[in-house]
């Protein structure tokens, strides 16, 4: 019998506490994959964050450091600083990463750290309980925002990939869904384009991953595959931002 | 090796790289620049890495990620930028990690001044982060002591997987004065094996991380981590004293100040004045034992400190009451005189406080 589909290697078998319907089980298989498929996964060492992805480390099936809130990239930093020959990226959401951990991406890419970074941005404060984020899109209602986000008083989401695709340290900005499978085969490529920047010691890559989180924005799972299409791309245009040129 | 001139600063760089230290990330902040400058001069002529952090924060996430990935590695700063430090030393202590950090204390609260100051003792003793967890606090009071300490604290660090800090105060990081690089005394260290280096597909992976969510497990982690502060407690503990079985007054001081204690003790004793010292090493572990040694005829003891009273703490709860306990401190950059501890050990002496 033939084998069609298997199980990446780079996840581990424990079950995953995500919610039905959220994204993050799919990047993780998409991160897994890439880390296999691209010979890393044995000199992988990960970072995983504070927010719904926090127990990562139990999930990808490499060396893995839990970071504080936003701090990932400085910790990938020290990691990759002392162990140049090893494969190290770190795996954050948008309060993580857009939010508390803005001067640790930005000074991260600036530095042109050979690291790679998946951001998820489902424009929401998942693990805490549904709180307004930085990538909250104006209007959305939010525990922190129950009228809805107002830009005359907290302003209008951060575009994170655009701000550092201005940045020449960083060699890879791409982003991307996960609602379609034709969406999913896209991000699987942006993710292993990314990670061979890295790779071929280029600079600092990243893919942020436009994502679902149906239980705090109160919606059935496909419900909120629609509701990311029709409010979030609009706004978060999908796309490649910058690549180094031999890449393409 | 021959003594040399060093800069109590630029010997703590010194004395990390004979110990082996490859990696250093740092923060500008007075007064403790001369430390980051000679690590950017220095570590890249051995292989090692210096790298200029965007903060303090990320300076130690640094940190926290070399260390995790096996490395000798440090981070230094001055008291508002350790206060910024605290997260990830919370972290770095709850993942059990060892690295050494650098406080040359200077004035307080907020900004303060960049004065000299023992404002820190508190928050070095006590935890400035969260979570019940201690570090290993070396107290050098000479350049040379600042050497040994810091070699040595290496070691500590990674016998017991502990963070290890070295406080100083202004003084001791811009005096000059001949210092020597020693080997510390021989440890059985074990081995890394718990580091992220990736698993070469011949091992599980490795995991750095302090968080436990399960009640039964966070308790019995903190257990674990109580276990190995009483090993350090039982170990670790240095102390110098000097004529405590016969002084009728005793002085407590650590650090720098504990040198101009001595003039002041020397003084006296040319006047007829019986006057002993405890100068605590280890800040934590806390020589408390050591106060059990004063004679029982001793009038009081007397904490000198550059702060308005924090060790006195210790050393109330070192003498269980047995000895009344004075305190003098000066504070704001202002350091205490020989003049100003003798008059208050005579006014001890004549029942006058």
């Amino acid at each position: 019998m033939t084998i069609v589909f298997q199980k990446t290697r780079g996840l581990t078998d424990v079950e995953t506490h995500y919610c039905p319907g959220c994204t993050h089980g799919i990047v993780h298989r998409l991160v897994a994959e890439a880390l296999e498929e691209l010979g890393v996964l044995d000199m992988a060492i990960g970072v995983a964050p504070v927010g719904c992805a926090v127990l990562a480390y139990k999930y990808f099936n490499c060396d893995m450091h839990e970071a504080a809130h936003g701090r990932a990239p400085a910790v990938a930093t020290g990691i990759k600083r002392v162990r140049p020959e090893n494969f190290v990226f770190t795996y954050q959401g948008d309060g993580d990463l857009a939010s508390i951990g803005t001067a640790e991406i930005v000074h991260a890419a600036h530095r042109g750290e050979k690291i790679s970074t998946i951001f998820i941005n489902n424009a929401i404060y998942g693990m805490t309980g549904g709180q307004m984020a930085p990538t909250t899109l104006v209007g959305q209602k939010a525990t922190t925002a129950p009228y809805g986000r107002d830009e005359a008083h907290c302003g209008k989401p951060i575009r994170i990939s655009e701000m550092l695709a201005t940045i020449d340290g960083a060699k890879f900005v791409e982003r991307v869904t996960v609602t379609s499978p034709a969406h999913v085969r896209k991000a699987k490529k942006a993710i292993k384009e990314c990670f061979k920047v890295q790779i071929e010691g280029k600079g600092f890559g990243i893919v942020e991953v436009l994502s679902t989180c149906p239980t705090n924005w109160g919606l059935t799972p496909t419900e909120a595959l629609k509701w990311l299409e029709d409010n979030m791309i609009p706004y978060y245009p999908l796309g490649n931002f910058k690549r180094p040129e031999e890449v393409e | 090796m021959a003594k040399v001139l060093m800069k109590g600063n630029e010997a703590i760089g010194a004395a990390a790289i004979e110990a082996g230290c490859r990696y250093f990330f740092g923060y500008p902040i007075t007064p403790q620049s001369e430390l980051p400058e000679y690590m950017a001069r220095e570590l890249p002529k051995v292989g090692g890495v210096f790298l200029q952090a965007e903060s303090e924060i990320a300076a130690i996430n640094m940190v926290y990620g070399a260390a995790g990935a096996g490395a000798r590695v440090m981070t230094s700063s001055s008291s508002p930028g350790i206060s910024l430090k605290q997260e990830g030393i919370s972290y770095i202590a709850g993942a059990e990690l060892p690295c050494l950090i650098v406080n040359i204390m200077r004035g307080g609260p907020g900004l303060g001044s960049i004065l000299p100051s023992q404002t820190d003792y508190f928050q070095a003793t006590r935890g400035g982060g969260n979570g019940d967890y201690r570090l290993v606090v070396l107290a050098p009071s000479n350049v040379q002591e600042l050497v040994d300490l810091v070699i040595e604290g290496f070691d500590i660090a990674d016998q017991y997987r502990n963070p290890v800090m070295i406080l100083g105060d202004g003084m001791i990081g811009q005096m000059m004065e001949p210092v020597e690089l020693r080997k510390p005394k021989q440890r059985e260290l074990p081995p890394k094996d718990w580091a992220t280096d990736g698993t070469k597909d011949k091992r599980k992976p490795n995991i750095i991380n302090s968080l436990y969510l399960a009640a039964e497990e966070l308790e019995a982690h903190n257990q674990r981590l109580q276990e190995k502060y009483k090993k350090i407690m039982e170990n670790e503990v240095k102390v110098e004293s000097y004529n405590i079985e016969d002084a009728d007054v005793v002085i407590a001081a650590y650090g720098t100040i504990s040198r101009i204690a001595k003039t002041a003790i020397s003084q006296l004793e040319k006047e007829g004045y019986k006057v002993g010292l405890i100068r605590p090493i280890t800040l934590w572990p806390y020589p408390y034992d050591e106060f059990e040694k004063i004679n029982d005829k001793c009038k009081g003891i007397l904490t000198v400190e550059m702060n308005t009273g924090q060790m006195v703490d210790d050393v109330k709860i070192a003498v269980k009451g047995k000895f009344p306990v004075y305190f003098h401190g000066r504070t704001g950059g202002m350091v205490p005189t020989p003049d100003e501890i003798i008059d208050k050990v005579k006014k001890i002496y004549g029942g006058e406080i």
